[in-house]
């Protein structure tokens, strides 16, 4: 049972009314931090916008910590290679939080070509009383001083400020696609179709390879890698996923160069379901380890796959999100939708797995009961306070009164991005340009 | 013959695909460009394994395209021929390359990794094969690149790869991005 609470503030009431938005202001990536108090969402126009959970108050035990705006940024520019005759969208692709170690937060922010490191950071006091210059910033006239002081530190309003800490740039000729912060907290990798760099968070302008899977022939290319990440504990194995629908293990410890992986996990394809689409839909859009570091969760376009790291040959577990969809694959070629990645993400404890798919639904599949829900992030459907009712699709003739026909669901409603609050059921759901953050009922 | 039909339209979605992400902003995917790719192989032999027992194709498909690939078949002797033509621009990254893309028909016309064959193919060779249809008439600002769907006594092949070659090559590419061409047309041309 959840409650809702809109809380994205970028669209006003007019684009809100007329239903517009602004390509730029479609959500592109959504990430909690390590404790959950700081939510960020990366957009298509290049900006951060860092949500805070407000602390909950004695006077209101009822009112659960709410998400507040606590700071945005403009992260990433729209720049142009001038050598390829190419522009460099500022679409952040992935932001990724790094532990916090001190009063202020940090963030790696990347776009297709670039990752930067963000230091977000409190102000909430300034020096008052210069000698040489006065409160607006003038030099003062040396004659006029009479006195030395020593200038004092005064309270002001709270200010957070965000500055660009580390530029790691130039070390990616195809498309950023993932980038993930080691365990160790002083290393993390980026990702792009063919190459998996490793850079240390102090050093900007050297990066070291570590995959590389570009043929001597690119006419012999028959996979890339759509995405990467560290183990959660160990800090020298990773995983990556490729299009063909399989993941390799690597240690860092063995070679220099990744290339040959320790584990290779691919499920046979089941030839009775062959199309003309089998590869696209085979190809993995997202990988995440589960939190305890025993799972591994991939994410295609029709279903979810939960692997254990000591089992290549087959998922443990396969969860159907819109199997509806299978036999739309062509329509869904032509709109381009098949291409559409989809991420996915672990609750707290790894009994919960969470996608999103067409019509702003979203999907939760509970490992232990399996049982699984539908639910949809729409302002029309549900009020703010309200409970989220379930969802559900039909697929054979005769529709109930609550069901939608697969015909009717809308295509362009999709839900790529969602995100799990660390410790508790508190979600968030990026719906093209609208942010919905859903918690628990509290009672 | 529906999966023919399927497959040929599948076939000609994809090269759209294909044409218009080179006027995507923020440059080819390679991602993408692969699956479709992968897409247009697995059409291609559905197309071949439906046409096998059959002995010619009698429909033709007119497109314009801007990557270079041609089709291929082996030696089962599949009627199945779609060109696709390069534009003169991707000359010098073809160079840079170093490998050409293949070439096939035994024509001495199409020769080398570059189709120079953007200007409109005349000559007596052309016009056995070209089949005009109602779309067929361009407007003289978009170069002359066809792909076709024949049927011809050679033995047709195609190098969908190549396409890839083409994402790598378009990062030497000096040049504006050619106008796309509006997808309705490419359909319509079927």
């Amino acid at each position: 049972m959840e409650e809702e609470s809109d809380t994205r503030k970028i669209n006003n009431s007019f684009l809100r009314d007329h239903n517009y938005a602004t390509e730029a202001d479609i959500i592109s990536t959504v990430e909690f931090n390590s404790s959950g108090e700081l939510l960020a969402t990366g957009d298509k126009g290049g900006r951060v916008v860092v949500f805070q959970r407000e602390q909950e108050s004695k006077s209101q035990p009822q009112r659960r910590g709410e998400y507040n705006v606590y700071s945005t940024f403009q992260s990433h520019e729209p720049e142009f290679d001038y050598l390829k005759s190419l522009e460099i969208e500022e679409k952040i692709n992935k932001i990724k939080w790094l532990p916090q170690q001190n009063a202020a937060y940090f963030l790696l922010s990347t776009n297709d070509k670039t990752v930067k490191l963000w230091k977000i950071s409190e102000r909430d006091k300034r020096p008052e009383g210069y000698n040489l210059k006065d409160e607006d910033g003038r030099i003062r006239n040396p004659l006029t001083i009479t006195s030395l002081r020593v200038p004092v530190l005064q309270p002001m309003d709270l200010m957070v400020e965000a500055t660009a800490r580390r530029v790691f740039s130039n070390a990616h000729t195809y498309h950023i696609n993932s980038i993930s912060v080691n365990s160790d907290l002083q290393t993390f990798i980026s990702t792009d179709d063919l190459r998996v760099n490793l850079w240390n968070l102090e050093i900007t302008d050297r990066s070291f390879n570590i995959v590389d899977i570009k043929p001597a022939n690119m006419e012999e290319l028959t996979e890339v890698i759509t995405s990467a990440e560290f183990h959660p504990q160990q800090c020298h194995t990773f995983a990556y996923s490729s299009s063909k629908g399989s993941i390799r293990l690597c240690d860092m410890r063995q070679a220099a160069l990744c290339d040959k992986h320790c584990k290779y996990f691919e499920e046979p394809e089941d030839p009775s379901t062959r199309s003309f689409f089998s590869e696209i839909i085979s190809s993995i859009s997202d990988v995440k380890f589960s939190h305890n570091g025993r799972y591994l969760m991939t994410r295609d376009y029709l279903t979810v796959k939960v692997w254990d790291l000591q089992m290549e040959n087959k998922p443990l577990e396969t969860y159907q999100v819109h199997d509806y969809l299978r036999g739309k694959l062509c329509s869904l070629y032509e709109n381009d939708c098949i291409f559409d990645k989809f991420e996915c993400v672990w609750n707290g404890s790894d009994s919960v797995i969470m996608t999103g798919s067409y019509n702003n639904f979203f999907r939760m599949f509970d490992r232990n009961t399996k049982r699984d829900v539908t639910l949809e992030a729409s302002r029309e459907n549900s009020k703010p306070r309200a409970i989220l009712k379930p969802r559900k699709v039909c697929v054979g003739g005769k529709r109930r009164k609550d069901e939608i026909s697969v015909d009717s669901l809308d295509f362009s409603k999709k839900i790529l991005h969602t995100t799990w609050h660390p410790h508790e059921n508190i979600i968030a759901v990026a719906a093209t340009n609208n942010l919905y953050i859903f918690q628990d009922k509290v009672n | 013959m529906e999966v023919s039909t399927e497959a040929k339209r599948i076939m000609v979605v994809a090269l759209g695909k294909l044409y218009s992400s080179r006027a995507q902003r923020g440059g080819l995917r390679l991602h993408r460009s692969l699956l479709l790719t992968l897409v247009m192989k697995s059409a291609r032999d559905m197309y071949h394994a439906a046409q096998a027992p059959t002995e010619s194709v009698a429909s033709g498909c007119e497109q314009q395209q801007q990557c270079s690939s041609e089709i291929t078949t082996g030696p089962s002797g599949a009627q199945l021929d779609l060109q696709v033509h390069n534009s003169p621009r991707t000359l010098p990254q073809e160079e840079v390359q170093g490998s050409p893309t293949e070439l096939h028909r035994d024509a001495p016309a199409r020769n080398d990794a570059e189709n120079k064959e953007n200007q409109c193919p005349g000559g007596p060779l052309q016009l056995s094969r070209k089949r005009r249809g109602k779309a067929a008439v361009e407007p003289d600002f978009l170069p002359c690149k066809k792909a076709k769907l024949e049927q011809g006594p050679c033995p047709p092949q195609l190098i969908v790869n190549s396409v890839l070659m083409d994402y790598v090559n378009c990062s030497s590419e000096l040049g504006a991005p050619p106008t796309p061409m509006p997808l309705q047309r490419v359909i319509a041309a079927c």
